[in-house]
């Protein structure tokens, strides 16, 4: 008879193989093999620049038609807490104190990651990531399982509570439908006095970035975050002091998020298909060593 | 490529038309800059430029090494050092009030000599990081509206002034 550590040795010999076999079978679809769009546009922010004006997303609010914000948005009593992206704000700007360098502030919005896991996470498939950068979703389809939200590693997802005949996740779309899809840039870039951000193809913006890097290695951390961070955003960011401290998760993985996940997904068919053949194999041979067939259907009646 | 040769041609009228205003009366240097060419939601500015002027003494902090001025910055000296004064001296005469069109990112992407000049601002960003960047290290004015006051539209846009959110009761309260 098999024993439970064998069935178990045997499970993961199998699964092991499965994982195998799908790896080197679709090598194409590797984690992080993905790198955008060629013609992607994107954005870069200037975080040294920015002056907490609160512009972009006055902007926001009037091209998305959003619902009028509880205070103006010259009110900057706000930045006296942490604020995060809602379904009435796709983009907020926080202030963070900064040892040594007073005050930055970073305005946060959709990153339009390359391999965006909202997407990978979405089961009915609501996002899509346009050959522009932009990652937009059909809220019709959406039926409100939230779980881009869990999986978007900036939280940036917002949900709308206030509609419960039409249950909608919400986001920042790049101005995808107004702006960007007609070569124009987000209303956010276009109203910004400092330009905190560059709006451009993000394979310039990534030279761009590195470039001024290099001419002014005094006034920037040495690193141009997005650019690798789960497999690259379309949005890249420029700091004078570490991400950490400006809210953005320095130790990011650099691979996409499905990665963290796909071979693992990719080991469940397999488990379907094996482990029904498996049991009933188990079953028969456990069965066939026990006395008469009678007996058993004798014990199953008194089970029952 | 008509409609290009056209367009060239009417930037190059349009440039030495700026010229002709902004160089050539007077001492060539202007008193006082209406700076207008962005008023979607503030009024324009009335720069005084004759202050600044006396305030700096060096036109090179604005204007690069444009007006002939010594560069200070390294990186300029390399070709400018002795480049003398440009035809163009005006803001608007380099930054483009229009950064991000098609048209411009194509400029921008095909630019000859393609290693110097490339990231540069727009209009608006190099009026504020300039105007904004000198006044907090000289303590000038830095809030918006203590250069331009916003108009009708901008108090729309910011849900302020006249468009403020109606506060009747404490918006902290009303949020269960």
């Amino acid at each position: 008879m098999i024993d439970r550590r064998d069935f178990l040795k045997g499970c993961l010999a199998c699964g092991v193989t499965a994982a195998s076999i799908g790896v080197a079978g679709k090598n194409a679809f590797a984690a992080g093999s993905f790198e955008g769009y060629p013609d992607s546009m994107g954005v870069l922010v200037d975080l040294t620049r920015c002056v907490g004006c609160r512009s972009c997303e006055a902007a926001c609010n009037d091209e998305q038609n959003l619902p009028d914000p509880d205070l103006p948005f010259d009110d900057k009593s706000v930045f006296k807490e942490q604020r995060r992206t809602t379904d009435k704000a796709y983009t907020v700007v926080n202030k963070y104190e900064v040892a040594n360098k007073d005050t930055l502030f970073r305005k946060m919005q959709c990153n339009h990651c390359n391999e965006p896991a909202c997407l990978t996470s979405c089961f009915v498939n609501a996002y899509t990531k346009t050959k522009e950068g932009a990652v937009i979703y059909n809220s019709k389809v959406c039926v409100g399982c939230r779980n881009c939200m869990i999986a978007c590693p900036f939280n940036i997802p917002a949900y709308s509570y206030s509609s419960p005949t039409n249950p909608m996740v919400k986001k920042c779309i790049f101005c995808y439908e107004t702006r960007v899809k007609n070569g124009r840039p987000p209303a956010c870039v276009e109203i910004c006095p400092q330009q905190v951000m560059t709006f451009g193809h993000r394979a310039d913006l990534i030279k761009m970035g590195h470039d001024r890097i290099t001419s002014n290695p005094a006034k920037y951390v040495d690193k141009l975050y997005g650019e690798k961070e789960v497999g690259g955003t379309s949005w890249m960011y420029l700091s004078s002091v570490d991400f950490d401290k400006v809210g953005l998760d320095n130790h990011m993985q650099n691979e996409p998020i499905i990665s963290n996940v796909k071979d693992f997904l990719g080991t469940v068919p397999m488990v379907l298909s094996i482990w029904p053949a498996l049991f009933t194999g188990i079953h028969l041979l456990a069965t066939k060593n026990k006395g008469g067939h009678g007996d058993h259907d004798h014990e199953e009646g008194d089970e029952q | 490529m008509r409609a290009v040769k056209r367009q060239m041609i009417m930037a190059v009228t349009g440039a030495m038309l700026m010229l002709v205003s902004s160089v050539c009366f007077g001492s060539g240097i202007p008193d006082e800059i209406t700076i207008n060419s962005i008023q979607k939601y503030y009024s324009g500015v009335n720069f005084n430029h004759a202050a600044h002027i006396n305030n700096l003494k060096d036109c090179g902090l604005c204007h690069h090494h444009t007006t002939g001025a010594q560069v200070s910055d390294p990186n300029c000296a390399r070709c400018h050092k002795n480049s003398g004064a440009q035809a163009v001296v005006s803001c608007k005469g380099c930054h483009s009030a229009t950064p991000f069109t098609p048209e411009a990112l194509k400029l921008q992407r095909d630019q000859q000599p393609p290693l110097y000049h490339k990231d540069q601002v727009g209009l608006k960003g190099a009026y504020h990081l300039g105007c904004v960047g000198c006044h907090e290290k000289m303590q000038g004015p830095t809030g918006c509206q203590d250069c331009h006051k916003r108009n009708e539209s901008g108090d729309k846009i910011f849900h302020s002034g006249s468009y403020a959110p109606k506060t009747t009761d404490t918006p902290k309260s009303s949020h269960h």
